[in-house]
């Protein structure tokens, strides 16, 4: 069919994506006319059912709206209850907290990295024929992940959905002795992330840039995952270099970013200040990349990302591969530095006594930036949950980004694309970002219609 | 190394009949002989893989779609063919067991023996509970896992034997 005529591409679900998500895509005498990705998304619900919960029930409430990244939920609504409570959490609580993060990080990125994105650097289907061409590869990439699986277990108890956070801390926190076996497997899991790192580098990039502005945590000095403010880093339409960063204090989030309906999608769509933006590992490199672990920072720059020290921005979505490999590599470097210093803290936790008032909080799940806001009542009843989770923010992005790379296509030269090449062209789209849509059961169904 | 008889029991609970494989595994507890490995998990092919050892028995227990479909009828399926039902859909799970397995098959990863104990769902509506089919069903599908626990045992221990016929377990 001739890309001039009027065409429209649908996926009704994307396969080496987390959950179910749909998309839909129009093509008119050559130009995109409309590209939406159908979202299923279950947060809205959770925050209707949390009202009327003890403020103590978040953690483990929302840690089920994901299977890959629950403790991202569980920190989350952590502090945003502690700092309604004022109570500050510090010393080896914090750390313990951000060993256990940086356990669901690596276990995440690493899933992405190797069995969901690389695939589509060498033109595979999945993972299997990856394995069958890729075999030590893949086998490190799950060597890397269970290090991760690892910190979950011993720390969160379980491995899926972990039980061991609550306000305040932990129920029960390791001796140092337990914490051994742990910084055993890390170690070995530090040269098999270094060794991804060169992999991935080595793939073929196609020319794509997101040239809207990103949103990530900041704290300056350490390449934030729980602990900063959220900053806005300006769009840049110019070569890769920095653009201006600004604070936006976590308090003011919702003023800035706005979540509405659209008809096509379960999930609200977010805008910063009226504008598409993206979250996630590559806002975070962009913004915080300068305080990467050192070895982390020295495999970014051997991996051509430029050098984050000078403030060098990524912003081709293909290469987010790269940054969530030189992620791995971070986190497993400094989950080593956390049980390297670990004393145990005095008590499991820290008492934190209702009191009524709202407290929001924002932390970095692997996909992005998360934000928690409770209110609760004297007796800690809460009266109202917000969450705004990393897939629903990027989803215009995303739309976005699908649109100029079909465009990018049909303006190129060559034959014109087919319905395949395009749906091929789109997925990779879509995997570059790694949404995850929380939904449990879901099937592989794929289907193009002509219009 | 021995091998250990290692039971998984797929599915998500708060998805009706989905949830039959953890259920299975939670009955079990009792049931099956000290060091068998009981476990669920949502499918997930990396943390899958990461249960077993290659010198080990599995026994998945898991939830399919089949068409024309009978809800409550069980199945016993051999890894190939399991496989082969996955690759169409058959699983309720997206990087399902097909893939799983595959994956375990590239890596040289697979179990010494693996065996799939399935029945068919009816309703994958969100929530907990099982219909009517499957829960009367999963006494049936109880039993079966439990055998195969005991026969995998019985393998394993002649396996492992040295010629004198002692046991090395």
């Amino acid at each position: 069919m001739s890309h001039r005529g009027a065409r429209v591409l649908r996926l009704d679900a994307l396969a080496r994506v987390e959950g179910e998500a749909a998309l839909h895509l129009a093509v008119r005498d050559g130009t995109v006319a409309e590209a939406r990705l159908r979202i299923y998304e279950p947060p809205r619900f959770f925050e209707a059912f949390l009202v009327g919960r003890g403020h103590g029930e978040p953690p483990d409430i929302t840690s089920r709206i994901c299977g890959i990244c629950p403790v991202a939920y569980q920190m989350t609504a952590c502090q945003a209850i502690e700092r309604a409570c004022g109570v500050t959490v510090d010393g080896p609580l914090a750390g313990l907290r951000r060993l256990l993060y940086y356990g669901e990080w690596i276990e995440s990125q690493t899933l992405h990295v190797h069995l969901l994105h690389a695939p589509d650097f060498f033109g595979h289907p999945s993972a299997v024929e990856l394995a069958r061409e890729q075999r030590g590869a893949v086998e490190r990439g799950l060597r890397i992940k269970q290090a991760g699986n690892a910190i979950m277990e011993q720390l969160g108890g379980r491995a899926i959905h972990p039980i061991n956070v609550r306000v305040g801390g932990f129920y029960r926190v390791p001796a140092p002795a337990e914490l051994v076996p742990l910084a055993e497997r890390l170690r070995r899991a530090r040269d098999d992330a270094l060794e991804t790192v060169r992999w991935v580098a080595g793939f073929d990039f196609p020319d794509a840039r997101y040239d809207g502005p990103f949103l990530a945590m900041r704290d300056p000095g350490r390449y934030a995952i729980d602990s900063g403010t959220p900053a806005v880093m300006a769009a840049g339409a110019g070569p890769d270099g920095a653009t201006p960063v600004r604070a936006l204090p976590v308090e003011e989030f919702e003023r800035h970013v706005v979540e509405r309906q659209v008809p096509h999608s379960t999930a609200l769509v977010s805008e910063l200040d009226g504008h598409h933006y993206l979250t996630g590992s590559l806002a975070r490199y962009a913004v915080s990349g300068r305080w990467l672990h050192p070895s982390a920072l020295d495999a970014a720059r051997e991996a051509g990302l430029g050098d984050p020290a000078t403030g060098a921005v990524c912003r081709n979505p293909f290469r987010s591969i790269i940054v969530r490999a030189v992620e791995v590599a971070h986190a497993v470097a400094e989950a080593l530095r956390i049980i390297d210093a670990y004393e145990p803290p005095s008590r499991p936790q820290v008492a934190v006594p209702p009191r009524p008032a709202t407290g929001c909080a924002a932390t970095e799940a692997p996909r992005g930036l998360l934000y928690h806001r409770y209110a609760m009542a004297a007796d800690g009843t809460l009266t109202l949950a917000r969450i705004v989770p990393p897939t629903a923010q990027n989803q215009a992005a995303i739309e976005d980004d699908l649109r100029r790379q079909v465009q990018s296509r049909l303006d190129g030269p060559g034959e014109p694309p087919g319905d395949e090449e395009l749906t091929a062209l789109c997925e990779r789209a879509v995997r570059n970002h790694d949404p995850c849509i929380s939904c449990s059961a879901h099937f592989l169904d794929l289907t193009v219609e002509r219009g | 190394m021995t091998g250990r008889v290692v039971v998984i029991g797929v599915g998500n609970p708060f998805r009706r009949d989905d949830g039959a494989g953890p259920l299975v595994v939670e009955a079990l507890r009792t049931r099956v002989p000290e060091g068998t490995v009981l476990t669920d998990s949502d499918g997930e092919p990396g943390r899958m893989l990461g249960s077993w050892r290659r010198q080990d028995a599995v026994v998945v227990v898991e939830v399919v779609h089949a068409h024309p479909g009978q809800p409550g009828r069980l199945h016993t399926l051999t890894a190939e063919r399991a496989a082969r039902c996955a690759t169409r859909s058959a699983s309720t799970h997206a990087l399902g067991l097909g893939e799983t397995f595959a994956l375990a098959a590239a890596l040289d990863r697979m179990p010494r023996e693996l065996t799939v104990h399935a029945v068919e769902g009816e309703d994958f509506g969100i929530g907990r509970g099982l219909s009517t089919a499957v829960a009367d069903a999963l006494p049936e599908l109880i039993h079966h896992v439990a055998e195969a626990v005991d026969e995998a045992h019985d393998r394993l221990r002649r396996a492992g034997a040295p010629a004198d016929g002692r046991e090395t377990a």
